[in-house]
């Protein structure tokens, strides 16, 4: 079989531009064949090399006492104490999902879980972050009903609970939705596992499912702007096999109970080319693999593929000398393809022989060092215009408070959340519906609480206090549950960097993001990026999803939304509502998406969060609520539909639609017994902290000032009815 | 030789798959369509030569484990 | 009581079966993996949740085919106690232990949520810790939960009381709104004729212990303890 010639050509159709090409022939001192190409393509793509992005992802803060691993492993690890660590990673699988979305979004699911376990640690939660087009776009039900079978069909079989998330639809996503997934694990402290390679002839294993043709060039897919014949992509898009995802989970766990494992790295995107290449890259060393021992699945697979497949299920291990029969005992017993493939070398050149003879030979440092890096030129945003209060119409607020809870964005997603086994490994305390997922960790009284979350409305208009409010939302989340926030993934969702105006969104996200994550101590330690996430030019709202942990040391301490019981005190924690600009009130109310989003007091964030997550441990709450989108009468309205139970609240200020519905950020709601509501505010006042009486819980409706009451019914059909209606 | 092995449900069983893509087909403009059932199609490759024997034993892969004869049939086609 | 949970490549609800009988009865069951064919002096054999061999072709039946389904079905013809549980129910049907199929949910999605439970015989060992009529409320999480039989086989098992659970409203009646799945007659778990066999959809073990939501699935487990101890 002869071997296509590399013409300028089949350099572009690899991503790579005349520089990059120039810097390959000097690396390589000769023209590379079609499989070195390939290679340098996926090492080199913005997927793999971050080479738009990591100048500034560098500048963010990724230490703190209990960070064990930051970002640069296959998942980011916190201690949480007892010799435990939880390792997590949030990661996006956009644009496969666009194409096919159920094998998108199964695959998506199926790659973040095995970062995670790839690392040691057991899987114990899923979240997802997903981002749709307008609800009136052809193409929404059709990805909404494919990506969340996708996700569910995924999960429910691997047997690990979905447990929170967030869906959101917007026409800025219509050509590019998100599905950005994040996995959870725990592991022992002692046991955990990473990708660099030691020990010069140690045998390189190859684990799992076998090798067929899908997905190649996922990873440059994933760095490529869409057009519209994308579509006809469709065959790159690998099949998910969630049973044997599951079965792997088990067979490594396994092996990793005894001391066989020297390195170990999952093959996602790019296969076994970045797998391996990123193992004999990061311990220095070279590596020798021969393709006739690739198990593959299909007949007459090319080198070029093999490297290049984007089979699922599979992972690639160094293993200690002599741990070869052990370790395949394991898969044997779990009927998972086990083969040793290669060893390690002291060349520094990753070699690969198929049929005796040599089909690559390249330099791995040299690869790997020379990964292009650019300092893209970036503009920074207009600043918008503050919308003062008085110039906003206002409308009956109890029409206002239906309009917003019964509609696409404010609308119960239990449709969604249904679908996934959110229960399975007996652990979850906090059910989905709450403002963060709680999981017990396993034989202990502790658990872990997580949330994600973006408003990228804020972001478009100001990313810098876009960036600053995601991560303070993550932080204020996993507060409102009673639980200690420790790190975040971030996955950065933008347009194309080649724009100035579109690395500018970026870089000011970064920046904000960088303030919050220090005021709150609250470090990235994973995180990915998808780019391009345009179609025609048009792109999305940016988007860095945060997703975040938190420590509870004692799940009987936290709390939910859900009111106790009638008769409770209510008490608002933070500043009174003013804010309106960028509000769900402004846009889905008075139908303008306008004016600057609210500005993040980190300070404020910080003390009124801290004073907050001390009461609900000493027991002296009953229900909590963070404020977010729609303000307070929405999360008001929240706490009544979780309960059943309603509520009287008195508002005040001159205008009674800001203080309800404006989102000012760093407040709270919280119930609690009559008897402790005098020494609340008490210590509040004392620690600094506005606060004030809200109101009091009871009847089955829900009023401002004694007036206007809705019936707690009536919300919970809007809210409950349009997700289920849209998807008919 | 190549066994061809259909598994439908059997009739009067409710299909929920099937009225689903009835109804998806409808609304893509597809008239006139009086029902649809969806079932499975599996190919096998045997070792038996012998037509009549290598029925015999794809009739009992089939009741044992290819169709669950409490709600599906299955039809055997045998080629080569 | 000596019990144990089958495990075969796939499941994932037994660790959750295990922790709830041990954490109700006191004792923990043994974990039996599919390729073990001889089964141990046991009072009941759990089959539980998941997706055994990835329920390809059919959810259950690869399951139901294996060597330890036979010695299992041996030791049901015995008089030991099996409870099928979700997956475990479609892989008794399969296997010929229930009668009965498990079809697709009405709906086609998957569904996990909590439904309301009308205990119809509190005559079995798996039922007598609750009283006939009464509504519990135990979790569902499956895709294939339609429970089909044909019309004689239905009259039959209302006749012999062998229809443990049916799906209801809060008033105890099986409504169609109740019913999450499309089952037959709301069906959500029956027993064999020996009433030593119980296969149902909903899953007792996750609501066994009040952090996670309730405890109506808990007095399954300590009635099999009081009448196998």
């Amino acid at each position: 079989m002869s071997e296509p010639a590399i013409t300028p050509e089949i350099v572009a159709e690899h991503g790579l531009s005349p520089d990059e090409y120039d810097r390959v022939l000097s690396i390589m001192g000769r023209a590379p064949n079609i499989t070195e190409l390939g290679i340098f393509s996926v090492m080199w793509s913005e997927h793999c090399s971050y080479k738009s992005s990591k100048k500034w992802l560098k500048t963010l803060p990724t230490k703190a006492p209990w960070v064990i691993c930051g970002p640069g492993e296959n998942a980011g690890v916190v201690d949480i104490g007892d010799g435990q660590a939880a390792i997590f990673k949030m990661e996006s699988h956009n644009h496969p999902s666009f194409i096919e979305p159920y094998q998108g979004a199964a695959t998506g699911v199926g790659g973040i879980l095995r970062d995670v376990f790839t690392m040691g640690a057991r899987p114990v939660a899923n979240l997802n972050a997903l981002r749709f087009g307008a609800p009136d776009h052809p193409k929404t039900r059709h990805l909404v009903a494919g990506v969340v079978a996708g996700i569910g069909g995924y999960g429910n079989c691997v047997g690990v609970p979905t447990v929170g998330g967030e869906v959101e639809f917007h026409p800025s996503y219509n050509g590019n939705i998100l599905v950005n997934a994040m996995t959870i694990g725990i592991a022992d402290t002692d046991k955990i596992f990473y990708s660099e390679a030691s020990g010069v002839g140690n045998p390189v294993v190859y684990v799992g499912s076998k090798t067929g043709r899908d997905g190649i060039h996922g990873a440059t897919m994933a760095s490529a702007e869409f057009s519209e014949d994308s579509e006809e992509k469709r065959p790159t898009v690998q099949v998910g096999d969630p049973f044997t995802e599951k079965l792997l989970i088990e067979a490594c766990l396994e092996l990793m109970a005894t001391d066989a494992i020297v390195a170990i790295q999952d093959m996602g995107a790019a296969g076994l080319t970045s797998s391996s290449f990123e193992m004999a890259s990061k311990g220095g060393l070279g590596v020798e693999i021969d393709l006739d021992r690739v198990p593959v699945r299909e007949t007459g697979m090319t080198p070029y593929e093999i490297m290049l497949s984007e089979s699922q299920e599979r992972m690639l291990m160094v293993l200690e000398p002599g741990k070869e029969d052990v370790a395949k005992a394991v898969f044997d017993k779990w009927e998972l393809d086990f083969s040793i493939i290669g060893r390690l070398t002291d060349t520094g050149r990753m070699v690969l022989t198929m049929g005796g003879k040599t089909v690559a030979d390249l330099p791995i440092d040299p690869l790997a060092q020379a990964a292009p890096e650019y300092d893209r030129p970036w503009t920074p945003g207009k600043k918008l215009p503050e919308i003062a209060a008085a110039e906003v119409p206002e409308r009956p607020w109890g029409e206002a408070l239906l309009t917003l809870v019964g509609g696409p964005q404010g609308s119960s997603r239990r449709w969604v959340w249904e679908q996934y086994d959110h229960m399975v490994m007996g652990d979850t305390v906090g059910r989905p519906g709450g403002d963060a997922a709680l999981v017990r960790i396993h034989g202990t009284k502790k658990g872990l609480a997580a949330t994600s979350d973006v408003t990228p409305r804020y972001v478009v208009a100001d990313a810098h206090q876009g960036g600053r409010q995601a991560v303070a939302e993550a932080w204020r989340n996993l507060t409102a549950v009673g639980a200690t926030p420790l790190a975040i993934t971030d996955n950065m969702n933008f347009g194309n960097p080649e724009r100035p105006a579109i690395m500018g969104q970026f870089v000011e996200a970064i920046k904000g993001m960088g303030e919050a994550c220090i005021a709150l101590d609250f470090p990235v330690v994973s995180g990915n990026v998808s780019l391009y996430n345009e179609t025609n030019g048009e792109a999305i709202l940016p988007t860095p999803t945060i997703g975040a942990i938190g420590l509870m040391p004692d799940v009987e301490q936290s709390v939910g939304i859900g009111f106790a019981a009638p008769g409770q005190a209510l008490l608002l924690i933070g500043p009174e509502g003013s804010w309106l600009g960028q509000s769900w009130y402004l846009a889905q109310v008075a139908n303008r998406a306008e004016g600057a989003p609210p500005p993040v007091d980190l300070a404020a964030e910080r003390r009124n969060g801290d004073f907050v997550r001390g009461l609900i441990r000493v027991g002296k709450v009953s229900a909590c609520h963070d404020l977010s989108d729609g303000g307070l009468l929405v999360a008001v309205a929240e706490m009544a539909m979780a309960s059943g139970i309603g509520a009287d609240v008195s508002a005040q200020g001159p205008h009674l639609h800001a203080a309800l519905f404006g989102e000012d950020q760093g407040r709270y709601v919280l119930a609690a017994d009559e008897a402790e509501a005098a020494g609340i505010l008490a210590a509040a006042a004392a620690a600094g902290v506005p606060a004030r009486r809200l109101g009091t819980t009871g009847g089955d409706a829900l009023s401002v000032n004694g007036k206007d009451a809705v019936k707690v019914a009536d919300l919970t059909a809007a809210h409950q009815g349009w997700f289920p209606a849209f998807m008919g | 030789m190549k066994a061809k092995v259909h598994v439908t449900l059997k009739p009067g069983v409710l299909d929920p798959q099937g009225k689903a893509v009835h109804h998806a087909l409808e609304s893509l403009g597809f008239a006139g369509i009086g029902g649809v059932r969806q079932g499975k199609y599996i190919e096998l490759d045997v070792a038996e030569t012998d037509p009549a024997k290598a029925k015999v034993q794809v009739e009992e892969m089939c009741k044992k484990l290819l169709a669950n004869t409490v709600i599906e049939n299955f039809a055997i086609d045998l080629e080569g | 009581m000596k019990s144990a949970v089958i495990v075969f490549p796939g499941s994932n609800c037994d660790r959750d079966a295990a922790v709830a009988i041990t954490r109700v009865t006191g004792h923990a069951p043994r974990m039996i993996w599919h390729r073990d064919a001889d089964l141990p002096d046991l009072d009941l054999i759990v089959v539980p949740g998941g997706f055994s061999y990835g329920d390809y072709l059919r959810s259950g039946a690869m399951a139901a085919h294996s060597p330890i389904m036979a010695a299992v079905k041996a030791k049901a013809d015995k008089g030991v106690r099996v409870l099928g549980i979700c997956n475990g129910f479609q892989v008794l049907t399969e296997a010929g232990l229930l009668p009965g199929a498990l079809m697709r949910n009405q709906s086609l999605s998957f569904i996990c949520r909590d439904v309301l439970l009308r205990v119809e015989t509190s005559n079995s060992d798996f039922t007598s810790g609750y009283n006939a009529g009464q509504v519990v409320r135990i979790p569902v999480a499956h895709h294939d939960g339609c429970f089909f039989a044909d019309e004689a086989t239905l009259d039959r098992l209302e006749d012999e009381d062998r229809v443990a659970f049916r799906y209801c409203d809060a008033q105890g009646n099986p409504a169609d709104a109740a019913n999450p799945n499309g089952s037959r007659r709301n069906i959500a778990g029956i027993l064999n004729p020996g009433r030593n066999v119980l296969g149902m959809m909903p899953h007792p073990e996750r609501l066994a212990d009040p952090l996670l939501g309730g405890t109506d699935g808990a007095p399954m487990f300590r009635a099999l303890a009081a009448a196998l101890s």
